[in-house]
């Protein structure tokens, strides 16, 4: 994948050629995927799966009414998800738009949780390369730890790969220490080649994490999409040694559901990957159901949905 | 940014360390003793012998099946040509139609406790039981139930005719599923059966004649007779039986035509298989090699077209091993009645021995030996699932049927080579193909010598599709349209417009 142009003056070296990436066959990706649904996932492991489920949490907030209150609000449940039991883990991160990073930062102090903001005109990407990075540049200003981007997906359609790989690098330039998560929007790319190309060249350009979806576009996260994109960041890990961590966002909030990723996760990238630094639900209703189960396990009956905080 | 690919490598020990999960023993009922089922109902043997069938994950007794001899099979061929005659040949075909569905609709009210004995009895996991061979069983009545009734449509032109009484010899590797490939067919076609399952996992079979019972079918159009090989061997050598139908071993194959030579018994043998698995550098490759372990792996390696020799494209080799040995870390050997397993207990010692015989002489052949890292049980009869590499054709490893969680991997360079290497084996039974290449596909399925090819998926069996053999593999087809006329008569032509 890796070749060589020479140029005059200069060597540019490492510039990939993404017109000829892994292939992937879709009945038996969708058969793989099925596969780990079939774990019966009991006691201990359970109780570890969700438990870990909950601390993988962005817990999310993305709509044009969305208001300093709002996110206060959902800060705090992410910081005390369930205080009825003690000793429950935080969610990963908050995840918001830049204009709310600053309430977000503050009211998660020095709780651990990461604040993280979409940029680059999110969620449809439409528009210039200058106006992403300063959007980019806005959302780490304002304490961003993470940058969820959107990837310009018309451009990827027409096959300009190389427009798409040095947008994605600078936007990385852009978030400086902050970690980049690279939303594919698979939900409109078509096929499961296409996500695993487009998996390549994020990873390729400097992605922290590669994410699948917006949560605006219909499908968002399957298991088999997920999977796609976990053996692209397997092969990259083989060929690089760099950890690239996965999200998979939208469509899921159900624990039970939750756990088969996380069984798809143990089996396809090992127990490396079985952290929040690593992988991510990009969900807003997921955390309760969770809790629901949590306390099921402790309690041995099922509480109604008004006994669990809903911010 | 450094690159050390050599030292890399994932860890999946917790993927594997799952909390137990085992499926309920109470949901099956075993007797303590199981008798022969002839002439619709459950005698003792005349031989008055039984011997023991044991669960090979624990060792531990299930039953007592009785031990048939000839005086027993010649009662059972009576019972079924007496059926044949007076009772099913005459039956309308659409009234026989209503019987089978009926045993098929059965088989699924008892699907739990079908899967859960046909798990305790040999030792595949419950997942597979529960997932395949129960459902596959059913739809297999159901769909010759459906042929019942239409058969001059399947043989246009001609009159079809049963044969009279069909003698059945199933394997040990898929009891219940074997029986419904069997007894659909014969009874869909108008004929009877006598039918004889493997001595290790008669339960299933002997599940399915209650079934038959309670379905009220004619006493003696099915007849289930338990026993050894010399049960079998009275079987094959009776003078009232019309066609022989064998899965099973090519020696036992032989044995089998030569018994019937020079008399009027029709046959079909399914038999031995060393299947090859050809990945192509263009396909891809992570379904292939899940493919490879759907493959090798599927019911501990005792699969007839167990995809057991791979052929790799040299340029894509070490990806494709490391890919392999990856996902052979991520698979659960273990209690067969635990729902996450993937790999469960070898069916019998004398298998077990046969498997571990054939793993010295690997190693003694040069060949590396990688196992996985799996721990498995003390007690029961286990296998690590296993991968050869630097194997030769000239290896007996890569061209003797060993029918356990075996692997061998060979490299090719070229289309021709692969094709030449995958027919070089006296066996004929299925062969897997993995590109991204249509054309290559319809190229080498045209030219490899087995009777099933499977493009970009192994062991999908389907109950409209045939299955068979080429050389050593046997003769004759079970499934489709194709399954129906080993049962027929197919000389006479339609004298009249019946329709």
């Amino acid at each position: 994948m890796l070749t060589t142009l020479t140029m005059p003056e200069k060597t540019i070296l490492h510039k990939p050629d993404f017109t000829h990436t892994p292939s992937v066959d879709q009945v038996g990706i969708i058969e793989r995927a099925a596969r780990f649904t079939k774990r019966s996932i009991k006691n201990e492991t359970k109780m570890n799966g969700l438990l870990l489920s909950l601390n993988m949490i962005d817990l999310t907030t993305l709509e044009g009414k969305d208001t300093d209150g709002k996110v206060k609000q959902l800060c705090y449940k992410a910081i005390h998800l369930h205080d009825v039991f003690e000793g429950l883990p935080t969610v990963a991160a908050v995840c918001v738009y830049p204009s709310m990073v600053a309430v977000a930062k503050k009211a998660l102090g020095s709780s651990g949780v990461k604040v993280a903001s979409v940029a680059t005109a999110f969620p449809s990407g439409q528009s210039t390369r200058d106006v992403k990075l300063r959007d980019t540049r806005y959302a780490v200003q304002q304490g961003a730890d993470e940058v969820d981007m959107v990837i310009s997906r018309g451009k990827f359609l027409q096959g300009e790969y190389n427009f798409v790989f040095d947008e994605i690098a600078a936007i990385k330039e852009a978030c400086g220490e902050a970690r980049l998560k690279v939303i594919l929007e698979t939900g409109e790319l078509g096929t499961f080649d296409k996500v695993r190309k487009a998996s390549e060249i994020a990873m390729y350009a400097g992605a922290d994490f590669i994410k699948t979806s917006t949560g605006k576009i219909s499908p968002a996260a399957t298991m088999p999409v997920t999977l796609v994109m976990l053996e692209a960041i397997r092969d990259f890990y083989y060929k690089t040694g760099k950890m690239i961590g996965m999200k998979p966002a939208g469509g899921i909030s159900k624990s039970k559901l939750a756990l088969h990723y996380l069984v798809m996760l143990n089996e396809t990238l090992g127990e490396g990957w079985m952290n929040n630094q690593w992988f991510r639900f990009g969900a807003s209703s997921l955390a309760n159901d969770v809790l629901m189960q949590v306390m099921k396990a402790r309690t041995g009956v099922y509480q109604g949905k008004d006994y669990f905080s809903i911010d | 940014m450094a690159t050390k690919n050599n030292t890399l490598k994932l860890k999946f020990d917790s993927a594997r360390n799952l909390a137990p999960a085992p499926e309920s023993k109470n949901a099956a009922t075993i007797a303590s003793r199981y008798d022969l089922f002839v002439n619709g109902k459950f005698e003792k043997p005349l031989s008055r012998k039984y011997f023991g069938s044991i669960n090979p994950a624990t060792e531990e007794k299930l039953s007592e099946i009785a031990d048939a001899n000839a005086a027993d099979v010649d009662k059972a061929v009576k019972a079924a040509r007496v059926a044949y005659d007076r009772t099913w040949k005459k039956m309308p075909a659409k009234e026989r139609g209503k019987y089978i569905f009926r045993i098929a609709r059965m088989i699924q009210e008892k699907a739990r406790e079908l899967s859960v004995i046909e798990t305790l009895d040999g030792g595949k996991p419950i997942r597979e039981s529960r997932d395949f061979d129960v459902p596959t069983a059913a739809n297999h009545f159901f769909y010759y139930a459906g042929w019942a009734d239409k058969l001059p449509f399947a043989f246009p032109g001609k009159d079809p005719e049963p044969l009279g009484v069909a003698g059945q010899i199933i394997p040990w590797n898929f009891p219940l599923m074997m029986a419904a490939w069997k007894i659909a067919p014969s009874l869909a076609t108008g004929n009877t059966v006598v039918l004889k399952p493997a001595e290790n996992t008669s339960l299933t079979a002997l599940k399915l004649a209650e079934i038959i019972q309670e379905a009220d079918l004619p006493p003696g159009v099915v007849n289930i007779i338990t026993g050894t090989g010399a049960t079998g061997a009275a079987l094959v050598n009776h003078a009232d039986i019309n066609k022989i139908a064998f899965t099973g071993s090519t020696d036992v194959g032989k044995i089998i035509q030569r018994a019937i030579a020079g008399t009027n018994k029709k046959a079909t043998l399914e038999l031995g298989g060393k299947a090859a698995n050809i990945i192509f550098d263009d396909a891809p490759l992570d379904q292939a090699v899940e493919g490879v372990i759907n493959g090798i792996f599927f019911n501990q390696g005792h699969v007839c077209c167990a995809g057991s020799r791979l052929y790799v494209q040299e340029s894509v080799y070490k990806q494709v091993l490391r890919k392999l040995k990856d996902r052979l870390e991520t698979l659960i050997v273990g209690d067969p009645m635990d729902k996450n397993t993937d790999i469960g207990a070898i069916n019998s010692k004398e298998q077990l021995n046969t498997i571990n015989k054939y793993l010295k002489i690997g190693q003694q052949e040069g060949a590396e030996m990688y196992q996985s890292s799996v721990d498995i049980p003390g007690k029961g009869f286990f296998c690590r699932p296993t991968i050869f590499t630097n194997v030769a054709q000239s290896s007996r490893i890569s061209q003797e049927e060993i029918f356990g969680p075996v692997l061998t991997i060979q490299t090719f360079r070229t289309d021709d080579e692969v094709i030449e290497k995958a027919n070089n084996t006296p066996y004929g039974l299925s062969a897997g193909v993995w590109t991204d290449k249509g054309s290559k596909i319809f190229n080498l399925t045209t030219k490899l010598r087995a009777g099933v090819v499977w493009a970009n998926t192994y062991n999908q069996f389907d109950p409209t599709s045939p299955f068979g053999g080429y050389k050593e593999s046997g003769y004759g087809r079970e499934g489709g349209l194709h399954g129906l006329a080993p049962y027929l008569n197919l000389d006479k032509d339609c004298s009249f417009n019946r329709w």
